[in-house]
Order: C-alpha cells, then sequence, then structure tokens
C-alpha cells in the first residue's frame, strides 16, 4: 500500500518538475524572440501620460490634439518610422505617477515619455524617467525643478516654467502705477513657484507684495479672500489660476465689484481656453503669456487653421505646446534618422533644435526648457489680443541645475 | 479685521454653509433612512450643474432649465434606486461603498461623453445680476443672496415634510423599523426609492442654483462630496438638522480658516491649515460626541 502511494507521489512530482521545466524554457524563449520581433516592426513606442479625466481633462485633449497634429503634418511618421501610441490616465494624481510612468516603461516598453499636465506628477514621472534613462518631454507642467534642480539630460520640456509666464507681469504692473499688489493663487507647487517668480519681477521693478494670499488647492471657494483683498485695498491684484477655478475667480472678482476698484493682473492661464465660460467678466484682463490664439504670424496662422479644419474646435496654449512636442520629436528623428536608441545623438538634437512655432521660433536651454518672448495680452470681446512684448527671449534661471 | 469685514465673511461663511446644507441634506436622509453610503452623491452635484448648463442653452433661460431639471434628476433618482441601489439594502457598507465608487465613475464618464470635458460658465439671470455695494471696493452680489434664500426655503420644506406630514412619518418610522412598517401595510420599496429620488433632487438642484457662480467643470463634485461626508459625520448621521448645524460650521471654520491669522510662537497658524480646518473640526467633533452632534447612539 505504502509502496504504491510513493510511486504515485513521485509520478506526480515528476509530471509537476516536467511541466514546470516546459513552461519556464516556453517563457525563455518568448522572451527571447520578443526584441526580435520589436526591432523588425520598427514602430516608434509613444507614451501619453496626461490628464484624460477630471479637472485637466480639458488640456490633456488638447495636448494629445497638437501632438498628433505635428505627427499628421510629418507625414504620419517620426523620423521615417510609424508611431504606435500608449496611453494612460494621470487623472492629475501625483501619488499614482510613479506606478503609472512604470506601467508605460517597464510593461509597454515605450520609446519616449511624453507627460503631464500636473506639475507633481510631471516630477514623479522625472525620478521614474531619471532611473529607467526612457527619453521624457513635457509638454505642459512647469514645475520649475524639472528643468532646474531636478534637471536631466534625458528630460526636455517644450512648454514653459513656472517662472517664466508670470515674471515679466510685475515690471507691467509697476508701469501702470500699481505699486503695492496683493497677489493670490492656490497653494500648490505652480502657485508657489508663480508667486516666487512674480516677487523677484515685482522687486526688481521696485515695488512689493503687500500679501500673499493662498488658496488650498484645488478648493475653489474665494469669497473669503475676496472680502480680504477688498478689506486690504491693494493697488492691484495679481493671480495664478488655471481652468475651472480661474472661471471661478474671474467671475466672483467682477461679482464682488473689485474688477473695477482695484485691476486684476495675471500670467495667461489665467485667460487660456476659459474665456467663452467667463464672459464679460474678463473683459480688459491684462495678462503675460508666451502664447496667445491671436498671435499674428504665418506659423501661428496655418497651425490655428489646420488644428480647427483638423479638430473642429479652437487651438490654445496647450495645444500649441502638444504641437511643439511633435516637432521636437521630429526634428530629432529625423536627423538620427529613426534611430532613437542612439539617446546621445537624439539628446544633442534636441539641443540643438530650432523650434518654429505658432508662438514664434525658440530654441532649448542649457537645462532643457524653451528660450521664449513672453507677450503681453489683453482680453478684447472675448478674444486674447496680443498687445506687445512683455520679455524678449526670457530665459528660466535654471536655478540648481547641473548639467 | 474690522467689524464691517467680519459681518461679511459672516455672511460668506453661511451663504457656503446653506449651500452645503443643501446638498448635505440629502446624503444625511440617505444615509440615515436608508442606511445607504452613497458616494455617488456629489456625482448628483455635478450633473445638476451641467443640467443647469445645457437646459438653459436649450430653454433659453436659467428660471426654466431649473424647474426641468429638478423634474429630471428626480426621475434619474428614481431609475437608479429602481435599478441599483434596492440591491444594496441587505448588503454590508462594503459593497455600498464599491458600487456607489463605481457610479461616480461611470457618471464621470457619461457625463465626458455626453457634454463634453470642456469648463462652461452658466450665465446668471439678469433679474439677480446686481450686486449690492457693501463697502467703498466690496459689493455683494445678489444671487448669492437668493441661493441663500432657495437653501432656507427647502430647509423649511424638509423640515415640514419630515416632521409634520404623514409621508415624514412613515420615512422616520422606515429609519426605525424597516419590517415592522413593512409589516403594516406601508410600501417600503417604494418609500425607499422616494427617499433616494428625493436625495438625488436636492443634490442636483444645488448643483443648478450654484451653477452661475461655481461655473461647470469635469470632477466639479468630488471636493464637494468630501466636505459633504464631513457635515452628515458631524451633524450626526440622519439627522437633518445636524446637517443644517453641521453645514453652518463647517460654513464658518473654512471662511474663517483662510483669513484669520493666529500667531502662536512666532507662526502664523491659519491660514497655512486652512485646508485642514474642516477636518479638525469634524476631530473635535467626534471627540466630544462620537455620533455627532444630533447623532443617535446606538
Amino acid at each position: 500500500m505504502q509502496d504504491n502511494q510513493n510511486i504515485e507521489e513521485r509520478k506526480m512530482q515528476n509530471r509537476k518538475r516536467r511541466e514546470l521545466l516546459i513552461g519556464a524554457s516556453a517563457l525563455a524563449g518568448a522572451s527571447l524572440l520578443s526584441p526580435i520581433a520589436r526591432a523588425q516592426s520598427a514602430k516608434l513606442r509613444v507614451g501619453l501620460m496626461l490628464p484624460y479625466t477630471g479637472t485637466y481633462a480639458q488640456l490633456g485633449a488638447a495636448i494629445e490634439n497638437g501632438f498628433r497634429l505635428a505627427l499628421d503634418q510629418s507625414g504620419g511618421k517620426f523620423g521615417g518610422r510609424e508611431v504606435e501610441f500608449f496611453k494612460v490616465d494621470d487623472e492629475s494624481e501625483p501619488s499614482k505617477a510613479t506606478d503609472n510612468a512604470n506601467r508605460l516603461i517597464t510593461r509597454d516598453k515605450v520609446d519616449v515619455l511624453v507627460g503631464s499636465v500636473h506639475s507633481g506628477v510631471a516630477i514623479g514621472m522625472l525620478k521614474v524617467a531619471k532611473e529607467s534613462g526612457t527619453l521624457m518631454l513635457i509638454p505642459n507642467a512647469g514645475a520649475d525643478a524639472a528643468t532646474g534642480a531636478l534637471c536631466t539630460p534625458n528630460v526636455f520640456r517644450t512648454s514653459f516654467s513656472n517662472w517664466q509666464p508670470v515674471h515679466p507681469l510685475g515690471k507691467v504692473m509697476v508701469d501702470r502705477g500699481h505699486k503695492k499688489a496683493v497677489f493670490i493663487t492656490w497653494k500648490y507647487a505652480a502657485g508657489e513657484e508663480s508667486l516666487a517668480s512674480f516677487k523677484e519681477g515685482y522687486a526688481a521693478a521696485g515695488a512689493t507684495v503687500v500679501k500673499e494670499l493662498f488658496v488650498p488647492f484645488p478648493n475653489v471657494e474665494f469669497q473669503a479672500l475676496l472680502t480680504e483683498i477688498a478689506a486690504i485695498k491693494p493697488d492691484a491684484v495679481a493671480c495664478f489660476f488655471a481652468g475651472g477655478g480661474a472661471v471661478k475667480f474671474v467671475k466672483d472678482y467682477a461679482a464682488a465689484g473689485l474688477k473695477d476698484k482695484v485691476p486684476l493682473y495675471g500670467s495667461g492661464f489665467l485667460t487660456e481656453g476659459v474665456l467663452s465660460a467667463q464672459g464679460d467678466a474678463a473683459e480688459g484682463l491684462v495678462t503675460t503669456l508666451h502664447y496667445a490664439d491671436s498671435l499674428d504670424n504665418p506659423r501661428n496662422k496655418a497651425f490655428r487653421a489646420a488644428y480647427g479644419k483638423a479638430y473642429k474646435t479652437e487651438p490654445d496654449v496647450y495645444s500649441m505646446q502638444g504641437y511643439d512636442t511633435g516637432l521636437l520629436l521630429a526634428q530629432a528623428l529625423g536627423k538620427v534618422k529613426g534611430d532613437i536608441g542612439n539617446q546621445k545623438a537624439v539628446i544633442a538634437a534636441m539641443e540643438g533644435a530650432l523650434i518654429d512655432s505658432p508662438r514664434g521660433q525658440w530654441k532649448m536651454s542649457k537645462a532643457h526648457n524653451p528660450i521664449q518672448d513672453i507677450y503681453l495680452r489683453r482680453v478684447e470681446k472675448g478674444d486674447n489680443k496680443v498687445i506687445g512684448v512683455a520679455w524678449k527671449a526670457l530665459e528660466d534661471p535654471a536655478r540648481g541645475c547641473r548639467m | 479685521m474690522d467689524f464691517a469685514t467680519f459681518l461679511i465673511q459672516l455672511l460668506n461663511a453661511v451663504q457656503y454653509g446653506l449651500l452645503l446644507f443643501l446638498i448635505a441634506g440629502g446624503l444625511t436622509l440617505i444615509l440615515g433612512i436608508m442606511g445607504i453610503i452613497n458616494l455617488a452623491h456629489g456625482s448628483f452635484y455635478m450633473v445638476g450643474a451641467y443640467l443647469a448648463w445645457s437646459l438653459s442653452m436649450h430653454l433659453g433661460s436659467l428660471w426654466l432649465a431649473i424647474p426641468a431639471g429638478i423634474v429630471l434628476s428626480v426621475i434619474l433618482g428614481l431609475l437608479l434606486e429602481w435599478l441599483l441601489i434596492r440591491r444594496l439594502y441587505r448588503l454590508g457598507h462594503l459593497q455600498q461603498v464599491l458600487l456607489t465608487y463605481g457610479l461616480i465613475l461611470i457618471v464621470e464618464e457619461l457625463r465626458s461623453i455626453i457634454w463634453g470635458d470642456d469648463v462652461h460658465g452658466v450665465p446668471m439671470p439678469e433679474l439677480l445680476s446686481a450686486s449690492i455695494p457693501l463697502t467703498d471696493t466690496l459689493a455683494y452680489p445678489v444671487y448669492r443672496l437668493w441661493i441663500s434664500a432657495v437653501c432656507v426655503v427647502f430647509a423649511l420644506l424638509l423640515y415640514v415634510l419630515i416632521q409634520r406630514t404623514r409621508l415624514g412619518m412613515m420615512i422616520r418610522a422606515g429609519a426605525s423599523n424597516r419590517e415592522m412598517v413593512q409589516s403594516l401595510g406601508i410600501d417600503i420599496d417604494l418609500l425607499y426609492r422616494f427617499v433616494f429620488a428625493l436625495g438625488v433632487a436636492l443634490a442636483a438642484l444645488a448643483g443648478m442654483i450654484a451653477a452661475p457662480v461655481s461655473s461647470v467643470f469635469p470632477a466639479m463634485g468630488n471636493q464637494v462630496l468630501i466636505v459633504c461626508f464631513a457635515v452628515v459625520v458631524i451633524g450626526g448621521i440622519g439627522s437633518v438638522k445636524g446637517a443644517l448645524v453641521g453645514a453652518l460650521l463647517i460654513g464658518l471654520v473654512d471662511t474663517f480658516g483662510k483669513v484669520t491669522e493666529l500667531p502662536i510662537g512666532g507662526l502664523r497658524f491659519l491660514p497655512e491649515l486652512a485646508g485642514m480646518s474642516v477636518y479638525l473640526l469634524m476631530a473635535v467633533v467626534l471627540l466630544w460626541r462620537p455620533a455627532g452632534l444630533f447623532g443617535k447612539s446606538s
């Protein structure tokens, strides 16, 4: 009896061992085959990590549309290679950024990572890209550190640093006689960095920020702080808000009767993509930004026409940034004939690229951030009209960058 | 802070609190009477806002949009209860949380498909678009006063409904003992369907009347939902009176937390802590009264 049982057990063990060996060798064989298979397919794997849901969903869609337009205009290929997209919804959640980026890099094995909108998410992605060495392009997130203290050779930005768009605003306001201002924004990275940059520019022009007001992000209950502003009675108010919060702030500001008493200024995000929602409340608002819909140059006109034809909607600064990201990739991959594996050459190509963008021509700074003109705009009849150049070829100081 | 500013901040706090009450009132009814944790409540607030936007565009004015929106949200509430929610009565809180969380995701996607992801503004009705000057720099929008008035009216209507009508009696009895009410011949299923629809309609109504001041954007319900749960927990589950007191308390703490500066030992405490102030309040209340201010401790 015992012997029979032992024989049965041993047969079972042998069978299991055989199955394990067959399975293991099949797996090994498959993983040997897949790199060979991939090299032969030659499709460029682009990972898009953008917000497809949540408050920034509109921006994520605009960026992807702009990127795809650049791809179409490049004959559907970058450097002669077709593109396969891998998309992940980052939900503007910094806590999930590492996992999401890892999913694209490790599971989907993307050649280039494009993202994100939210600065917290972008920093999480940057840390993953730094470790894995994957090429990363930032089409919006303005965290100063991404091309500052955390600058990395394989990371480029095609949008702006939080420091850039608001920096010239201080001088603009002083030129108009506002020497004592209140700055109000959300208490998160983009808000705090905008404030720091504004303070710097405002102090350099000889004026002071009398009060800094913060709203917890993404809280949009502004009434208490508007009452506070009215009590302080500053010469002017400067702010940084974007998206739904920008709509509410501008409308609340006007409804509280402050618009005519205390002029409101801000970086251009206050009036980007939200003018129709803001209506009359936004009329006359002066802002500074590295782009304006009404920019009068042939490149912008062509871009807006092509975008409108393809997507039946007006492009905004986010679409333009997505477009420039595609242009940059097209130019760099064209130079290296599609060989994205040769990262040194790709990086050199990107560092030397001259982007013929709808915002004007721009080049990369040493820290991989655009050196660009900042335009002065005023809202007239529901449109951001360019009324001047607030600062020519503004370069982010890239504090703490060691590249 | 001078006295005039203090009074205005008080007004801000009360207005915010009253709007919170309108949303949280529905939530506490659903939780207290039906025992359902409805995480999708913030989504109904968002649906109300989007309804206000699209209906006021199609019908031409917000005055027409609001009644139409109320009717639509009552129908939505009835449908949801009949299709999904009634399966939850016998299940535990975990299943309720899972299903209503899934409902949030579904509603978000449907909203994205039907209305898109753009940010929208809803114009204020002409009649209410003026602002009353309070100081030489600040004016108070009449519309916000109207929102507060609507919330007060609905608070009174709810009180009358729950405390002074037969229906209210049935609702309160059903909360205490479902089986006994059923054996008395009252159709408890229909009753619960009505309560759920009422909760949904209240949240949607709040979204509709707040839409001109809050504007309409994706995921606008999420922040509101979290604060509403804080209201319900502070006020006591199932107590509409508690929801009113809790909402007003939160309105005060949120408003004054943002603008008061307490210098303690060289540090400025608020408004750095403004984001936490509501939850600190909740913690303090729960330490003092674990069932909430007016909750029934079992």
